[in-house]
């Protein structure tokens, strides 16, 4: 189902969380909110979800106004960042909750269950405790909680902020997948940039309660509307108002009088990219990032002094 | 090092205690234990501590809740306020319930020399327990639990009933548990306001110091053993519940 939230505002006593913030999200798309903490990402998800209520604005889900109803009602399901188990619980009863307060049929509620346990890989756990599981299960079982009683909508908030890198990096990919399997109109809640480019089709960059761009990932990497989306999408070398991107500096194997002098002062190697951290006749540091095979061609290393090319920079107007 | 320690304290007294209950052979404990008088105060004693912890139950769990979840003017001083009962000698708080609930009531209610006063003296030194074993629960519970089964479709009635109270419920046991042990052996906040008559408002705790006095021992010991039996099975009771219920909380 759709989403559209529009003209939201919330303040917490004197901090403005969000400021006439809109969005709208097609039906069944995965879309991603993106930005540092205190940008109101969080409290934008909560405030669709009904966990909180906005000073101003409306929030839309399947062209019904749901901005006075209660959470309970908006047929939305909430994955909470630290999972938010029932802890008394097993996974069974855990997963079964949402329906069984829908006063479901025992039989209905377990075949259900069994096929949800199914899908999040939680097979044969559902006697578990959520005191028995890893960060990964628990995860998985909050997904399968909420998505038991069919949303309309599902929210996740932070939903891989808790767990070791690798566990996240499987997640992702599988929240991607599963996503293409239910096709049930998704926004998650990130801090990382990484992680939004990767999973989500849309994302929306947020900063300071407002909102800076919305689009694609390509779009956004290419053609960001400003600063911050700029220095906040991608890796980035300022020089004075100028933006410039590490991939976009050309280190030339022969000087032929069109670079700029530069010193190498340190290589990084970090497998498939080499970071190569240069410093400008002017004084300025910057770094370019050239591949591995680039970096044996070009016979990279510190002290060196070589010439690059500059791409012309992106200046935004402030 | 501790084995002497709990032995001085707790075995060695308990082991005395026995041995005086039974030091005229069983008999005579029988019938120290079924004097008619002895089983008043008894029973009583139990059947009252036993509405006392219900009623801490119920109340400390709500003045818990409001501490915790409710903002007020005042509220640093109310949460101090609980602890009262804690710290005043108990016979003060007999006076206190004396001259505020007794024959001359500045407020007009006189409960002195009554069952009530036995409730009454009993639900003031008991307060405490159950607020404080379930103050730190609710403080340190996810608030996300809540919004989750909100979310999941749960009305409030429902979240109370299905996730605050089973997480809240190893901390109201405990502190019922207290309570009870607390209250069967209460003296001091009952010796005045009610009146100790036999029969009648006369506590299990009341009556063996009134057996001490009559240098009946033996009856004292008796009825001792009984009221401590008593602590003994409902703390194993409840801890055995206790158990049961936060296997998988904490």
């Amino acid at each position: 189902m759709a989403i559209e939230v529009r003209g939201v505002s919330k303040r917490f006593g004197d901090f403005v969380a969000l400021e006439d913030v809109s969005i709208t999200v097609a039906d069944g798309a995965l879309t991603a909110l993106l930005g540092p903490s205190g940008s109101g990402k969080s409290t934008l998800l909560r405030i669709i979800a009904g966990l909180e209520t906005p000073d101003s604005g409306e929030v839309v889900i399947d062209e019904q106004d749901v901005t006075a109803s209660p959470a309970r009602n908006r047929g939305v399901g909430f994955v909470f960042q630290h999972y938010a188990p029932f802890k008394h619980m097993t996974v069974h009863d855990n997963v079964a909750f949402g329906l069984s307060v829908r006063k479901r049929p025992k039989e209905e509620i377990r075949g259900r269950v069994e096929e949800l346990l199914a899908l999040v890989r939680l097979d044969g756990l559902a006697g578990r405790y959520p005191s028995q599981l890893s960060g990964g299960q628990l995860q998985r079982m909050a997904l399968a909680r909420a998505l038991a009683v069919q949303p309309r909508v599902l929210l996740l908030d932070e939903p891989f902020g808790a767990l070791d890198a690798q566990v996240r990096a499987e997640l992702r990919e599988w929240l991607r997948k599963l996503h293409e399997e239910i096709h049930v109109t998704t926004i998650f809640v990130t801090h990382d940039q990484e992680e939004a480019m990767e999973v989500a089709e849309q994302i929306v960059v947020m900063n300071k309660g407002r909102i800076e761009q919305a689009g694609a990932p390509r779009e956004l990497y290419e053609s960001p509307a400003n600063e911050f989306v700029m220095s906040f999408i991608g890796p980035v070398n300022r020089l004075g108002d100028a933006f410039v991107r590490p991939h976009d500096i050309q280190i030339l194997a022969e000087d032929d009088g069109t670079g700029t002098e530069a010193l190498v002062e340190r290589v990084v190697h970090l497998g498939f990219e080499v970071r190569v951290e240069l410093k400008l006749p002017d004084g300025r540091e910057i770094w370019a990032q050239v591949t591995r095979e680039e970096a044996q061609q070009l016979e990279l290393s510190q002290g060196q002094i070589l010439s690059v090319r500059l791409p012309a920079p992106r200046v935004f107007a402030s | 090092m501790l084995g002497i320690y709990l032995t001085v304290l707790v075995l060695l007294p308990v082991a005395a205690l026995l041995a005086k209950s039974g030091s005229g052979g069983t008999s005579a404990f029988w019938r120290e234990i079924s004097n008619p008088e002895a089983v008043a105060a008894i029973k009583l004693t139990l059947i009252v501590s036993a509405i006392v912890v219900t009623i801490n139950a119920v109340f400390g769990t709500l003045v818990a809740w409001v501490l915790v979840r409710d903002e007020f003017r005042g509220k640093k001083i109310v949460n101090a306020l609980i602890d009262l009962p804690f710290a005043l000698p108990t016979i003060v708080a007999g006076v206190v319930l004396l001259a505020l609930y007794g024959k001359d009531s500045p407020i007009g209610i006189d409960v002195a020399f009554t069952r009530a006063s036995v409730g009454l003296a009993l639900l003031f030194v008991t307060l405490p327990f159950v607020v404080r074993s379930v103050q730190p629960v609710l403080l340190g519970l996810d608030l996300a639990m809540e919004e989750a089964a909100a979310s999941l479709g749960a009305g409030p009635l429902t979240v109370l009933r299905r996730i605050v109270l089973p997480t809240l419920a190893p901390a109201i046991i405990s502190g019922v548990a207290l309570s009870f042990a607390r209250a069967i052996g209460e003296y001091g906040s009952l010796v005045l306001i009610t009146g100790n008559l036999p029969f009648k408002t006369e506590a299990g705790s009341v009556y063996i110091f009134g057996q001490i006095q009559n240098e009946n021992l033996a009856a004292a010991a008796a009825v001792s053993v009984v009221l401590l039996l008593a602590a003994l099975l409902v703390l194993a009771l409840l801890g055995f519940a206790l158990r049961r219920r936060s296997r998988h909380v904490l």
